[in-house]
């Protein structure tokens, strides 16, 4: 993946987690563990979410809001024990289970970036997350690369 | 975060390996909402079931049971993936029940009770005004800060055990008042006439509003709202909008007029509820056929009225021999009904309660496959909004309608 040329940056609150890096892959819609993923492959399964048949493994995992009851909070650390979780997950807003089941399973987890991720982050670019530092470098797919 | 001496003293690890890894966790989820502090909580209310745990949830529950935890606040636990004593009737597997039974004496053996709800503010664990509580089921937070005014988060699963083990948790979110101020008002021109009524109100809203730190403000309303009207309307606004908190006007304790509920605040939107809306929330669930094959009462658990009510309504009826129809509740709920003769009356007419399991977690694509389940019927706008995940068509329908589907096996239109 290449890392030429300056990143773009965004910035925020502190987050939760190490630094950690991967493609980013982009949602307009919000993102439940339970709802909208099949844990036994990492896929997004449901069928009217836009990431639908996307697997989520190793992926920055990039949504307007995170969704979800409980089960959320499992959800995750049961993805990294199948080794299948992301790399980090990046909302406009997350809501307590998830950051719980973030902590849980040791992900890295940032929310309200500024400037706005879903609009500025493309599907494919190159994500790299510092949650302590609430910064937050990407780095532009080339077009070659695809 | 400002520490006390009893919070330095977990992390130090002086109440043992467990509490400390639980509060350093939560310091880590607190730090990361701008908490400053950890408040003590009266109870905790554990969320978590094999099935949405997984193997890796249930052997970090049996990690820290083989480490000694304890739980130190009053806890109970919420809804199951089985009945113990009907899962093997409806054919679901042995491993299922199995493990729920490992999880069963985990958390009894730490301290909690089996009490197998997600309605413990009706079964024993009344909320009080102002009490901080650590409660993990979404629906039974929306209740507990809406209704009763007591004050807590979404305590997700791995969270309830963590607030189980410390007695505490971090001070973010439903703990502080400016958080639980009304953010949008709806005004509501069409009254609900039942308790899923009530529910169809919460669709339309939540669907709306879809993030954790909004809160609706609803007036207009001349109906008094049972206990019942409230749970489903809570229990809606937390699955479809991700909502933990709502203020009635005139109803809900925080909200004694507009004002109050916004804390002089303007609204930063108004939502206005039409006649005919609720009949149009209920015809957005549209059926691929009119045959019924499951009919659904009990999300969030039945109470002994709303029991009541289904076996007034199924008494001398029988349900259609294609059909199946499930009511999920907690022990003690079924044990009453049992009492009081409402079981037999349900049963009389075809219908199966069961005590301690929530549909949508009892295995429900297990049962689809094994009994050709793909149409369900229910007066749960919750349960109509998760069950399409299974592999369901939901429709979601007034109860009385309901129960016509199941005694004619298919939808009138």
């Amino acid at each position: 993946m290449s890392r030429l040329g300056p990143p773009v940056v965004l910035t925020g609150h502190p987050g939760v987690g190490e630094v950690a890096e991967g493609e980013a892959l982009v949602s307009t819609d919000g993102f439940s563990a339970r709802y909208d993923l099949d844990r036994t492959t990492g896929r997004i399964s449901r069928a009217s979410h836009p990431l639908f048949g996307r697997s989520i493994a190793g992926k920055v995992l990039i949504c307007p809001v995170a969704k979800g009851g409980f089960a959320t909070s499992w959800a995750l650390h049961d993805l990294r024990a199948r080794g299948l979780a992301p790399a980090a997950l990046i909302f406009g807003w997350a809501n307590p289970v998830m950051v719980q089941g973030a902590v849980l399973a040791g992900l890295p987890l940032m929310d309200q970036l500024v400037p706005d991720p879903v609009a500025a982050v493309a599907t494919g670019d190159w994500v790299r997350v510092d949650p302590k530092a609430g910064r937050v470098e990407v780095w532009r797919r080339s077009p070659a690369a695809t | 975060m400002r520490l006390t001496a009893e919070d330095e003293a977990i992390l130090a690890g002086r109440r043992g390996e467990p509490a400390r890894h639980a509060l350093e966790r939560q310091l880590a989820v607190g730090a990361f909402f701008g908490a400053e502090r950890m408040v003590p909580v009266a109870s905790a209310h554990l969320t978590g079931d094999p099935e949405s745990m997984g193997e890796a949830g249930l052997a970090y529950v049996e990690d820290l049971a083989r480490r000694g935890a304890r739980f130190v606040v009053p806890t109970t636990t919420n809804a199951r993936n089985v009945d113990f004593e009907c899962y093997r009737e409806l054919g679901q597997p042995e491993a299922v029940a199995a493990a729920e039974r490992r999880l069963r004496d985990l958390v009894v053996g730490m301290g909690a009770v089996p009490l197998d709800s997600c309605i413990n503010y009706q079964a024993g664990c009344t909320p009080r005004f102002g009490e901080h509580l650590a409660w993990g089921d979404t629906g039974t937070v929306i209740f507990a800060n809406a209704v009763a005014g007591a004050r807590s988060n979404f305590e997700g699963g791995p969270a309830s055990y963590w607030a189980a083990l410390t007695g505490r948790v971090p001070a973010y979110g439903m703990h502080l008042p400016e958080r639980r101020r009304g953010t949008h008002l709806v005004e509501v021109r069409e009254q609900p006439r039942c308790v899923s009524d009530w529910g169809a109100l919460g669709v339309l809203v939540g669907r709306r509003l879809t993030h954790y730190w909004l809160v609706p403000v609803f007036t207009g309303l001349t109906v008094e709202p049972s206990a019942d009207a409230l749970k489903h309307l809570g229990a809606t606004l937390a699955s479809y909008g991700s909502l933990a908190m709502f203020h009635v006007v005139g109803v809900t304790p925080e909200a004694r007029t507009v004002e109050e509920a916004f804390g002089g605040a303007a609204p930063r939107e108004r939502i206005v509820v039409e006649p005919g809306d609720l009949e149009r929330t209920y015809r957005s669930f549209t059926p691929e056929r009119s045959e019924v094959d499951v009919v659904v009462f009990g999300t969030p658990h039945l109470s002994l009225f709303e029991l009541r009510e289904l076996a007034e309504r199924l008494r001398g009826r029988r349900v259609h021999p294609r059909t199946r129809l499930f009511l999920t509740t907690n022990a003690q709920v079924r044990a009453l009904a049992q009492r009081a003769g409402y079981a037999e009356v349900i049963e009389a007419a075809g219908g199966r309660i069961l005590a301690g399991p929530c549909y949508y977690i009892m295995t429900p694509r297990l049962l689809a496959e094994l009994h050709g389940f793909r149409t369900i019927v229910t007066d749960s706008a919750k349960l109509a909004n998760i069950i399409p995940a299974s592999g369901y068509t939901p429709v979601f329908r007034p109860t009385a309608e309901c129960v016509e589907a199941a005694v004619r096996g298919r939808l009138e239109w």
